[in-house]
């Protein structure tokens, strides 16, 4: 199995090995092995329970807050392994950023939300502060609805242009993977496509993971794709290889909606 | 068995529903009376304290206020000493019960071990529980002396020789005072603030949290922007509702804040508050002038209550409209 798991993905960012996870007594990844491609953007999708988010939580360590909850094995980034204990979580979640289901902008004025997570690995005068959040609300597509309401609330957005602002807000620090947890479900269609737009837009400077349970998003929007079920990962590879072809039966069954 | 089946009749039917209609009428009347007792209660011991300290508000006119005359021979009283021991005793203790209850909630909800969480938060609710003269009688007999032999003199040797600031810690160490008074104090809000901050701060969505973490936050750093920019509203709740209990606290204060009809301006002189004037005077005051001015004392401290509780609700209600919520 593992053998259809390691597909030549070119350059890599994240190399996942024989990951497990627990939550307490339950077992929810087992032996999880994949690469993550360098600027492309890799989709899993499964269902509900799978397994995906928690994969997803595993590349920052975000299960860390959580007591009760352990990852063994190993995710190597940047020659490391970042589960080691010794891993400075600040400095890899500032590498590794992160973009929720529902959008979380913070409590502060829509500038401050980018400026804010800037302000923690950077020192930087007014003026370049200005330019940075300018730069990163243009990467979300943003700056244009938002140049002259800087200074109002960031929950006085729209849904949509909230998800924006915390892509905008995820990029400012300039990680090199950004990962997406279901970052449209909770979105209307237009902003669904101008999120999906702006991922597209993404790749070229970012590694990007995004977990979907939309199989149409993932066909259109990433490279690779890995179909989890039950906490394994059942196949991994080139999207339009796993939507036209798949390997295995259980793929196909999901993919054509005749799982069960 | 055919009855079931067949309509009541329209004359029926309508008996019927007229019976529930009055008797939702006087359950409603019912549940109605109860609430206006609550109101009909607050009235009533507002106009009767206004009542009983006419007299002394007629005679000493809004100079009361801030005269700092407190003289049962010379039947001339004043409330600005009552007024400045409940106000400065209330403040030390929010000085000190804030930054403390924002720890131990901090510590309880953000990085508290999973199974020291439900004890340690139980805990602080017990002490919440604790009866105010256990902590007047342990104010007096222990804490007092300990603080006037080991607290005091430090105090004096570090902030004594300091301009302003030494005038504050000038005088006799004697253990009981405005400051003990102001720390004991402390030690009772903190169980009311902590255990508010800490349901606040449960509030606060985990996604947002994780958010902010997942920039690469420390715990700190969630904590004073986002955690308490988000709970805001909750928090200052939390104080006003410690303000509340200090302004009101009778007992421990009575016990240890050394009932002297004195302003001096060390927090170590020992001087009187609004309830325990009160407390100490009621039952051997002469009726008339001196009477009336205590429940004038009561009118006084009623009404400062109510001004923290508007203050607080209006701070709320700011903060709310700020949030563009």
């Amino acid at each position: 199995m593992s053998d259809k798991n390691s597909i030549h993905v070119g350059e890599v960012a994240l190399q996942v090995r024989n990951l497990d996870f627990f939550y307490g007594d339950f077992q929810g990844l087992k032996k999880v092995n994949l690469d993550i491609a360098r600027h492309k953007v890799t989709a899993f999708i499964g269902p509900s329970g799978c397994g995906k988010s928690t994969l997803l939580r595993t590349f920052n360590r975000m299960y860390d807050l959580y007591p009760g909850q352990r990852a063994e094995g190993e995710i190597l980034f940047q020659g490391r392994n970042l589960l080691d204990k010794k891993q400075d979580l600040n400095l890899l979640r500032a590498k590794i950023g992160m973009v929720f289901q529902k959008p979380t902008p913070f409590p502060m004025t829509i500038y401050e939300n980018i400026a804010f997570g800037v302000r923690l690995y950077e020192r930087l005068n007014r003026s370049d502060m200005d330019e940075r959040v300018e730069w990163a609300l243009k990467k979300a597509a943003l700056w244009g609805e938002v140049k002259d309401k800087l200074q109002q609330n960031g929950l006085s957005l729209s849904g949509g242009q909230q998800q924006r602002l915390c892509i905008a807000r995820a990029v400012s620090v300039k990680p090199e993977v950004v990962l997406l947890d279901e970052p449209t479900s909770a979105l209307d269609p237009l902003s669904t496509a101008k999120v999906e737009e702006l991922i597209d837009e993404l790749k070229n400077e970012y590694t990007i993971a995004i977990v979907t349970h939309n199989m149409q998003q993932a066909a259109r929007i990433s490279d690779y794709t890995a179909y989890m079920y039950l906490g394994e990962m059942v196949e991994f590879g080139i999207t339009d290889q796993i939507f036209i072809k798949p390997a295995r039966k259980e793929t196909e069954d999901y993919i054509t909606g005749r799982f069960g | 068995m055919s009855d079931a089946a067949t309509p009541i009749g329209d004359e029926a039917h309508a008996r019927q529903v007229g019976k529930f209609k009055r008797q939702d009428r006087i359950f409603q009347f019912v549940t109605m009376g109860f609430a206006a007792l609550v109101l009909a209660s607050l009235l009533g011991v507002l106009l009767s304290l206004a009542m009983k300290a006419w007299p002394a508000l007629s005679h000493f006119g809004p100079s009361f206020l801030w005269s700092n005359v407190w003289s049962v021979p010379d039947n001339r009283f004043g409330a600005l000493i009552a007024i400045y021991g409940t106000l400065a005793t209330s403040v030390i203790a929010l000085l000190i019960a804030v930054p403390i209850s924002f720890g131990i909630a901090l510590f309880l909800t953000e990085t508290c071990p999973v199974w020291l969480r439900r004890p340690l938060g139980t805990a602080v609710e017990l002490l919440a529980g604790v009866p105010s003269i256990i902590y007047g009688i342990w104010g007096l007999f222990i804490f007092a002396p300990l603080f006037a032999e080991h607290v005091e003199p430090a105090l004096q040797s570090v902030f004594g020789d300091v301009p302003l600031l030494g005038q504050l810690f000038a005088g006799a160490p004697i253990g009981i005072g405005i400051l003990s008074a102001g720390i004991v104090l402390s030690l009772m809000v903190i169980p009311f603030i902590a255990s508010v901050m800490r349901d606040v701060f449960e509030t606060v969505p985990p996604v947002l949290k994780e958010s902010a973490y997942g920039l690469g936050c420390t715990t700190w750093e969630v904590v004073r922007h986002i955690v308490l920019p988000y709970t805001s509203v909750g928090v200052i709740g939390g104080i006003m509702l410690g303000l509340g209990r200090a302004l009101g606290e009778t007992m421990a204060v009575t016990f240890v804040i050394g009932n002297s009809n004195r302003i001096v301006g060390s927090l170590f002189a020992p001087g009187n508050s609004i309830a325990s004037s009160l407390a100490n005077e009621f039952a051997e005051a002469d009726p008339g002038l001196h009477i009336s001015s205590l429940f004038a004392l009561g009118l006084v401290l009623f009404v400062i209550t109510f001004v923290v509780l508007s203050i607080s609700r209006w701070l709320i209600r700011r903060n709310l409209g700020s949030e563009g919520i």
